[in-house]
């Protein structure tokens, strides 16, 4: 057993910072899409708009199903040619490993975010459609003034914690041979050859931020709770 | 579409025998691991509920650190790291393991550990679901605590938490795609390396992706069919599966 030296780490913090705000930003933009995307997608199941319903339904399926590294994998391979059919010459464009995790993360957690919403959506009583109805409201401002703030308050805790499992599933994008928190490590590691300090490391800066959040979800849980108590 | 499936490798097999190889290793994993997760699940997850406080203390940090840190960065500790941290002997041992092995075994514990982590937190809400009057009886009856939890507590709490446990299976074979990080060619390993070969990327992942998807659904029916084996009838604690849930939501890495 070789002895620890985790003075090592001062050197590597800036290099492992780096990667640290690019996870993070990867969580964050991920959240943003997934949302967006994932209301939309549970809207069109929830009105059950025929054939966009069923096509999103199966694309959740599919999603939910399958290894998320695959997912990385066909999407790396996928979006190229897509965008250029899309821009019509037909030639494939090479987008970078960097974009292709943007876009593979959001398109998958949007389907994850999407099943959340759509739970909320059911969760809700009928009478809030009809009141909302009765007063005259489109059918669009019914969801997004009535229907759509009180699923996202019912649903938040759930949200946070598939956002904490979002960040933790960041580091997948390893296979891509980015340089997020651990990607970061692992590259210091095969120069310094430290791979014992550096991924101790990593292990805890994940355990501290993902620990910080869970705590977070309890206290939004008990509000939840303690509201509808109260109402 | 398929046609490269049946082509001859390099060394004489079929790619389709390669994805089947594949196949086996995800499934291994996945079972096996599967029983790690289950057994230590419900160690930790009766632990969580007891009175002694030292057991319940160390039964959440379990849960804490498991839960907390990426399944992949946890890969990377058994495989790499704790071979370095062992005396000498045991180190150089796990590190010469041959291949495939010297990846199996980390993976397994790995997967095993982790998903525990999870199952140990439904066992919890399935036993504190569990109206208190069972324990007082079994209390009043004299059995004493671990035969209550033996023959009362746990076998209802289990029956209670089938649907949630559907989640944590599907979450298991999908996390076996993350041993091919540590060089074990699993489905997704052989899948990626028969389109590196072939240039058949397409086929190649859309055979990987129908097999998983065959998994998903068989893993499915299985817990559905144990779901309504299992199920107690007439108890009021099946109210608990009519609220909505989100199959999934706490899902493992995928």
């Amino acid at each position: 057993m070789s002895s620890l030296d985790f003075s090592i780490l001062v050197q590597a913090w800036p290099y492992l910072w780096s990667g640290l705000l690019f996870s993070l930003s990867l969580t964050a933009a991920a959240f943003a899409i997934g949302m967006a995307l994932g209301t939309v997608f549970a809207l069109v199941q929830h009105a059950e708009v025929p054939i966009l319903g069923q096509v999103v339904r199966g694309y959740i399926a599919l999603i939910r199903s399958i290894p998320l590294i695959l997912v990385l994998f066909w999407f790396f391979f996928l979006v190229p040619i897509v965008l250029g059919h899309a821009t019509g010459n037909g030639r494939p464009i090479p987008i970078g490993a960097t974009w292709t995790a943007f876009i593979t993360f959001g398109l998958f957690e949007a389907a994850y975010y999407s099943e959340i919403i759509r739970v909320g959506l059911r969760s809700l009583n009928k009478g809030q459609f009809e009141a909302a109805h009765a007063l005259g409201l489109s059918r669009f401002m019914t969801y997004r003034l009535v229907i759509l703030p009180q699923v996202i308050r019912v649903v938040s805790p759930i949200i946070l914690s598939q956002t904490i499992i979002l960040f933790q599933d960041t580091s997948l994008v390893y296979v891509l041979s980015l340089t997020d928190l651990l990607g970061a490590a692992s590259k210091l590691a095969q120069l310094n050859g430290r791979l014992v300090e550096m991924y101790l490391f990593v292990a805890v800066v994940y355990l501290a931020i993902c620990s910080a959040a869970s705590q977070a979800v309890v206290a939004l849980r008990r509000k939840n709770t303690l509201m509808s108590l109260t109402r | 579409m398929f046609d490269v499936l049946f082509e001859r490798t390099s060394d004489g097999d079929l790619y389709i025998d390669w994805l089947l190889s594949g196949l086996g290793w995800t499934l291994a994993l996945a079972f096996f691991g599967w029983w790690i997760a289950f057994g230590v699940g419900i160690a930790i997850g009766v632990g969580r509920t007891v009175r002694n406080r030292f057991i319940a203390r160390a039964s959440r940090l379990y849960v804490e650190v498991f839960r907390n840190i990426p399944v992949l960065v946890q890969m990377f500790l058994w495989y790499f790291v704790l071979p370095e941290l062992l005396p000498g002997a045991i180190g150089n041992w796990l590190k010469q393991m041959p291949p495939p092995w010297g990846s199996f075994f980390p993976a397994l514990i790995c997967l095993g550990l982790y998903t525990a982590a999870r199952i140990a937190e439904q066992v919890r809400a399935g036993i504190e679901a569990l109206p208190k009057g069972q324990a007082e009886a079994a209390q009043a009856l004299g059995v004493g605590v671990w035969r209550t939890y033996r023959l009362v507590i746990i076998p209802q709490a289990l029956r209670l938490i089938v649907p949630s446990l559907t989640s944590e299976v599907m979450g298991i074979y999908k996390n076996t795609s993350v041993a091919l990080t540590i060089g074990l060619l699993e489905l997704t390993a052989q899948a990626r390396q028969i389109s590196e070969i072939t240039f058949q990327t397409f086929a190649a992942f859309a055979a990987a992706t129908v097999i998983y998807l065959a998994l998903a659904l068989c893993a499915y029916q299985l817990m559905m069919a144990i779901d309504k084996a299992t199920r107690i009838p007439g108890n009021a604690q099946t109210a608990v599966r009519k609220t909505p849930r989100v199959p999934d939501a706490d899902r493992a890495m995928a």
